[in-house]
């Protein structure tokens, strides 16, 4: 862990008090039904209470600037908050709300359209969610919903999915294309021609499919043109996913090792094996490449540094590998129990495949990286 | 204020006195082979200077040769030379190993003795920890160290001694009790000119000759060379082996960049990438981790310049050595048969070189601890697994 400052301090021993009396793993276990699935009542994929007592303490306004009601506590602070959540797998849209909708926002919104929208992001009275992906994989530079020109706006038809807290998103920040290229607009979701669907996916969190069926948009829904800013907004999503794998990849590992220390066989603990040591040692070491990877990027944010679309994409691909590799692991040190629903093991491994894919998987990040450095 | 003064001060002295034809030069060819080092006479020029004005060692007394300076004025000159090109000429295992440990636990009348020729490099010192039988398991070690009245008599053999043929002295882990495995080993300082010593280099894979064998045949040591108690040693050796683990984790890997080279051998696809795909797979995700390990070097030393936990050098050499000899591996294999050359003109010097790098990287994982001693340290240590 990096060195922290005196605010910064404070605020992490908040988060992780906070996590241990509100968000134990218990709350992500009740979006399952006792099949293991998604719970069909659920309508958000998301605590919503739990969400509103993080935006009272201010988390969800850490990347706001002060003028509109954040504590422009930057990216660095978002990120260990992220990251503590995410070891509870805490079913909150921070991330969606709080670092990517808000980053859009910075990045790409005008005065006006940030006074409509940060204030509420910052309050948590309304909740953001980037609308880019519209298939199997994270593909940005290939967008088939379209934007065309409409009396005194625009026209958006086509669908997206899978879209992370997109069922209790009340804005929506979509990605298009447009005749000269990627638009970004910012759409209500209450929007006429705009529907909404949940997805019952492994990890229980209900992201939407969205259909877009000639919504009309004027001109001040507008954010911004061209593959920079989409490119500049994704940054900053693929390090806050990354944070949260390092969290969850931490939590993995620790309830792993606790595992070791107190399982008998063989008239030993487990952890006393050589085989099993060597593995835990070497998570441990992955692990701290992980740490180093995200924090840089996360400075890298709050420093405006040139470097950060090559070190976002470090950051996501490493945490991608660290966290796939260190569930596969829990599942297996624990055995049989690990294999049941009851345990665990299974909920930070289903969870852990869909932040991996969020965002772009390692190969995406490693090719993105390859091409950003000359490879 | 006054930072920024020392720094000037460094300045100019360094512009006064470092001779510009070893700008560049890697330091580390001058302090593994005492014949370079003796031929090169900027190297002799640059040596002295630094050894009068003590910055070789600069946080060592001036009793001991050092200028008495604080460890942020050191990082000052460190980064000053770093900045020009320059390296430290004092460097040895004599500053990074025996020094720390005469500091800590050394007599005042060792410490006057050894230091002050530590810090001028006159004398080359070797470290005579491993036998033929004590690899890993090193508290297992033999040689044989017996009270004989008014001195001691060392018989046994060392091995893997680093520079022994080059060296003149050894401190060197001994077996003074044979009851007992860690609390039988001391700590003594031999010389080795002593009548008895013997050190034959050792020829490896790479063809370098750099580690030797040492044969002490019932070689008579002075009394007062014993560092620490009797039978105290092994504390004084892990002590030691922390100094050296942490300043192999520091070493600045000279890293060749593989894309270039890459481009060269594999030839490029229409968009400029490296046309084995596969081969380019295996590069970039090599390369990735490489640049994972430097942030982390410098996380864990911004880390423990705060007082952090400071018990990540095992883990450090692990991902160290795994990294680094897989970057090894991946060059040799890009140039193809051109990686495949002894010696002779028809293959490149620079493949050559790297072809040999190759061959001397699987020491990484075997010397200063080996990488399933380091797994089992980081297993105790830091994760607190159990023995039993």
């Amino acid at each position: 862990m990096a060195v922290l400052n005196e605010e910064q301090t404070m605020l992490k021993d908040m988060v992780s008090q906070w996590v241990r009396d509100r968000m134990p793993v218990g709350v992500a276990r009740g979006l399952y039904d006792h099949s293991g699935g998604g719970r069909k009542d659920a309508t958000t994929g998301f605590d919503a209470d739990a969400y509103a007592e993080v935006a009272a303490m201010g988390w969800s306004g850490i990347l706001v600037p002060e003028a509109h009601g954040g504590s422009d506590f930057g990216a660095f602070s978002l990120g260990f908050v992220l990251e503590e959540l995410a070891r509870a797998l805490s079913p909150l849209p921070l991330l969606s709300s709080a670092m990517v909708a808000v980053s859009a926002l910075r990045l790409g919104g005008n005065a006006a359209q940030q006074s409509a929208w940060l204030p509420g992001l910052a309050d948590g009275s309304i909740i953001g969610a980037l609308a880019v992906d519209e298939g199997a994989h994270h593909l940005p530079d290939i967008l088939a919903l379209t934007a065309t020109r409409a009396e005194n706006g625009w026209r958006l038809d086509g669908i997206k999915r899978p879209v992370a807290d997109g069922m209790g998103a009340g804005l929506f920040i979509v990605a298009a294309r447009g005749d000269d290229g990627t638009a970004l607009f910012l759409v209500p979701a209450d929007a006429a021609g705009l529907t909404r669907e949940p997805l019952d996916q492994i990890d229980a969190r209900r992201p939407a499919l969205l259909r877009f069926d000639g919504v009309v948009l004027g001109d001040d829904a507008m954010l911004g043109q061209g593959d920079a800013l989409l490119s500049a907004i994704l940054d900053r999503a693929y390090v806050g996913q990354a944070a949260e794998l390092l969290g969850l990849a931490t939590q993995a590992f620790e309830t792993t090792l606790e595992y070791l220390k107190t399982r008998v066989q063989f008239g030993q603990l487990i952890g006393s094996f050589q085989a099993l040591q060597h593995r835990a040692s070497e998570m441990f070491g992955e692990l701290q490449l992980t740490r180093s990877a995200v924090e840089a990027a996360l400075v890298a944010i709050d420093a405006d540094d040139p470097q950060l679309p090559s070190l976002a994409s470090l950051a996501k691909a490493i945490a991608n590998e660290t966290a796939h590799r260190i569930t596969c692991e829990m599942v297996q040190l624990h055995g049989g129990i690990g294999m049941t629903h009851e345990h665990d093991a299974g909920l930070y491994l289903k969870r852990s495949r869909v932040a991996e894919q969020a965002y772009g998987s390692s190969s995406f990040h490693r090719e993105r990286w390859a091409r950003l450095n000359g490879y | 204020m006054e930072d920024q003064q020392f720094r000037q001060e460094v300045r100019d002295w360094l512009s006064a006195n470092f001779p510009p034809a070893l700008t560049g030069v890697n330091g580390l060819i001058f302090q593994g082979d005492a014949h370079a080092a003796a031929a090169n006479a900027d190297f002799q020029v640059w040596r002295k200077a630094m050894a009068d004005k003590g910055w070789g060692t600069p946080t060592w007394d001036k009793a001991y040769g050092g200028a008495g300076l604080s460890a942020a004025q050191a990082k000052i000159i460190a980064q000053e030379l770093s900045a020009i090109g320059a390296f430290n000429p004092i460097r040895s295992y004599g500053t990074m190993m025996l020094g720390p440990t005469l500091l800590e636990f050394g007599t005042e009348e060792q410490r006057l003795q050894h230091l002050p020729r530590i810090s001028t490099h006159e004398l080359r010192w070797c470290q005579g920890f491993s036998e033929p039988g004590a690899g890993s398991d090193l508290a297992s070690l033999q040689m044989k160290c017996v009270d004989a009245g008014d001195h001691w008599v060392v018989s046994g053999q060392k091995i893997w001694t680093s520079g022994a043929d080059q060296a003149d002295w050894c401190f060197a882990l001994v077996r003074t009790d044979t009851s007992v495995k860690h609390g039988g080993i001391s700590f003594l300082l031999i010389d080795m000119t002593s009548p008895g010593v013997e050190a034959r280099p050792i020829v490896l894979i790479s063809g370098s000759t750099h580690f030797c064998e040492v044969f002490f045949n019932d070689v008579k040591v002075p009394k007062g060379n014993l560092v620490g108690a009797v039978n105290q040693g092994w504390n004084i050796a892990k002590r030691l082996l922390q100094f050296e683990r942490s300043s192999l984790s520091e070493v600045k890997t000279d890293v060749t960049p593989l894309a270039p080279i890459a481009h060269a051998m594999l030839g490029t696809d229409a968009e400029g990438r490296i046309a084995d795909a596969d081969a380019r797979a295996r590069i970039v995700h090599n390369a990735m981790r490489h640049a994972a390990y430097l942030q982390t070097v410098r996380r864990f030393n911004e880390e423990a310049r705060n007082g952090g936990p400071g018990n990540g050098v095992s883990t450090l050499k692990n991902l160290w050595s795994n990294i680094v000899q897989r970057r090894a591996e991946l060059l040799v294999e890009v140039l193809g048969a051109d990686g495949l050359g002894w010696s002779g003109d028809a293959y490149p010097a620079d493949a050559r070189e790297a072809t040999r790098a190759l061959l001397h990287s699987k020491a990484f994982s075997i010397y200063g601890g080996s990488y399933e001693i380091q797994n089992n340290i980081t297993a105790k240590r830091s994760l607190g697994l159990p023995d039993r």
